[in-house]
């Protein structure tokens, strides 16, 4: 079974306190740590046990710089076979459509039983890449997916609801599947691991091997286009309760007494 | 005249929120538009639904079919696909929930229209629309705008936009034909799983103590139990603390987890992802710990502590069984 993950390399904002740069078009990204987007994470993982399982080979792809690579590395040092990388300046303003667009033209030159892509990215958070590579390739898709099996070439997947709730489908061969948080637990990689890797070739596909045209890919190839980044309006916004420890903790306790919250 | 079009959301015999909000905005963005504002309900036995729809659109269009009974992607893209290509409203509208996030983006590449998916706010512009988006897990919000011409199709976040009471439109109800066939599927609808409910049902407490990625480690969880003891509450947390397994599914709250309205909600090292916030928004107070002054938690908060929180809980914890005594 070879199986094909796409992946994306996004900044660590949760701990991170973001600013807007001068161009107000994007955030100031100096000082922030970059990693596998975490839904993606899991991907790999599940594509890595299911090969575990059922044999096969399992390749990343990923449409970025050349930062992009230590992402990719991390991949092959999971335990993935093989790594692509996409890049080239005519892709830059991409928005999901013209990424999906990309990343189903690699997908095209390769051989797949399944592919594997995040629920979303953690930065733009379009949730709707994985889906729209399922379709301009023509193969059925589950979205949001929290468990797999797998018999007689198909696909039976638990996809997530609202609510706790979950729906079971099942899907044939070749098909694709976005994966949602939770579904495993992704291996730790050591420096060590990556370094074993460190070697290893990742390929690179620019525009032309791709077979595309420029109007195809980058803003001119995409659904939206981005005016402007500002901060959220904080609204009401929360009553900052400041002070030592001591004198917060006692204006919570009077809180707490106040509105109900001390059984 | 322009036309507006939301496609209705249902499931398990019940029409979701998010249809309402659609309706609510959708009719705004019709009367400012000058254009008319319809709904389309793809079901099977469904009906009833589109009476309780008429109120809100100037016309409801029904599509029932024995095989829309369950949703499935591939019915409801066939389906839509043909509708929608033969109306072509200038705006279409959909949920960016489960079932949303599941068909539109086959559906918008199926009709070759431009999406913009997870939209909070949109507003007409010139001939087209100016959408808000939030990137980041909501700390910054991006106004985007379509590079290509219309129809659009746009997905809205759910519990973005508000249901405003307005006068009654009493549309008529389109009864459209099925264009599905016995065709062959990839995709089968299975069944239904339900979630446990766990040994606390959080919907039921009074008090919650919620923690989220910010706690780190397991080991730190006795940590917010402590605190969570000393105050009569009961543990909850965010999504990752449940992909960690640190703690039980049962204890998440949001959209894929519970709703809970406690009396109070102390949310400890979470964020405020819009998925977690749609599930405890409607507490009766809510206190934030966080370290990040930006959090988007602290806009619902009603109070906020900004700083550490192994620093802060502990003390808090100490306080407050001093003071109990
Ligand atoms: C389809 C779908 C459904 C989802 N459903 C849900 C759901 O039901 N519930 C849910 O919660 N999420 C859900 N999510 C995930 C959601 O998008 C967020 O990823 C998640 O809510 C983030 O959890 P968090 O706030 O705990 O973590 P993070 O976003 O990582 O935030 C951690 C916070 O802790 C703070 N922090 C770190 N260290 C400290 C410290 N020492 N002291 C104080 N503060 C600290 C940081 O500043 C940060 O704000 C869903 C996502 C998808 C795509
Ligand atoms: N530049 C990219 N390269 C490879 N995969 C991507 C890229 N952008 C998005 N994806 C994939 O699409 C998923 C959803 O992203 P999005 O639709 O942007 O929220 C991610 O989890 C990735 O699996």
């Amino acid at each position: 079974m070879n199986i094909i993950v796409c992946i994306k390399r996004v900044p660590d904002t949760a701990d991170a306190d973001l600013a807007i740069d001068r161009s107000g078009r994007d955030i100031e990204k100096t000082g922030l740590a970059f990693d596998l987007n975490e839904w993606d994470s899991y991907a790999i993982e599940e594509a890595i046990l299911l090969k575990e399982r059922f044999g096969g080979t399992v390749t990343v792809l990923s449409m970025g710089g050349e930062d992009t690579n230590e992402s990719l590395r991390k991949c092959l040092a999971m335990g993935a076979d093989e790594a692509i990388r996409l890049t080239d300046p005519a892709f830059s303003g991409s928005d999901g459509f013209a990424t999906a667009k990309v990343l189903a033209q690699a997908i095209r030159r390769l051989p797949y039983d399944l592919i594997l892509t995040g629920t979303q990215a953690e930065d733009d958070g379009f949730g709707e890449v994985g889906v729209m590579v399922a379709r301009l390739l023509g193969l059925s898709h589950v979205a949001i997916v929290t468990r797999v099996e797998m018999e007689d070439g198909k696909i039976r997947a638990h996809r997530e609801l609202e609510g706790g709730l979950e729906e079971v489908v099942e899907v044939k061969l070749p098909a694709l599947l976005t994966i949602q948080t939770g579904i495993n637990e992704p291996r730790y990689v050591s420096i060590m691991g990556i370094r074993k890797v460190a070697k290893k070739e990742i390929k690179v596909w620019g525009l032309s091997d791709l077979g595309l045209k420029e109007e195809e890919v980058g803003l001119k190839g995409s659904d939206i286009g981005l005016e402007r980044l500002f901060l959220p309006l904080v609204g009401e916004g929360a009553q900052i309760l400041e002070g030592k420890p001591e004198e917060v903790a006692a204006k919570v306790f009077e809180i707490l007494k106040d509105k109900g919250g001390l059984v | 005249m322009k036309e507006i079009m939301v496609v209705a959301e249902h499931r398990r015999g019940e029409l979701r929120d998010i249809t309402w909000e659609m309706l609510s905005k959708g009719r705004s963005l019709a009367e400012a538009m000058e254009g008319t504002l319809s709904v389309v309900l793809l079901g099977k036995g469904v009906k009833p639904f589109a009476e309780a729809l008429r109120s809100k659109a100037h016309r409801v269009y029904l599509i029932e079919d024995d095989r829309l009974e369950f949703y499935n992607s591939e019915t409801y893209e066939r389906v839509l696909f043909q509708f929608l290509s033969e109306k072509k409203p200038f705006l279409t509208l959909i949920g960016h929930t489960a079932q949303g996030m599941d068909f539109v983006p086959a559906l918008a590449i199926r009709l070759g229209w431009p999406l913009a998916t997870d939209c909070i706010g949109i507003e007409p512009k010139d001939d087209s629309f100016t959408l808000i988006r939030q990137i980041y897990g909501g700390k910054i919000n991006a106004e985007v705008s379509f590079v290509r011409k219309a129809p659009y199709l746009v997905t809205l976040r759910s519990g973005a936009f508000s249901v405003e009471e307005k006068k009654p439109i009493e549309g008529e109800i389109v009864t459209t034909s099925s264009p599905l066939s016995d065709e062959v599927l990839g995709r089968r609808f299975i069944e239904y799983v339900e979630a446990s409910v766990g040994e606390v049902d959080i919907t039921q407490a009074d008090i919650l103590v919620a923690v989220g990625r910010g706690i780190k480690d397991a080991e730190n969880i006795p940590l917010v139990k402590e605190f969570a003891d000393s105050i009569g509450g009961a543990l909850a947390c965010s999504r990752p603390v449940v992909d960690k397994k640190w703690l039980p599914k049962s204890c998440q709250v949001g959209t894929s987890g519970k709703t809970v309205k406690p009396k109070v909600y102390i949310a400890i090292g979470i964020s405020g992802a819009f998925q977690h916030v749609a599930g405890m928004k409607g507490s009766g107070t809510i206190i934030a710990i966080n370290k990040d002054p930006k959090a988007p938690i602290f806009s619902v908060a009603h109070y906020g502590i900004v700083g550490d929180l192994f620093k802060i809980v502990p003390v808090i914890k100490d306080k407050i069984k001093e003071m109990k005594k």
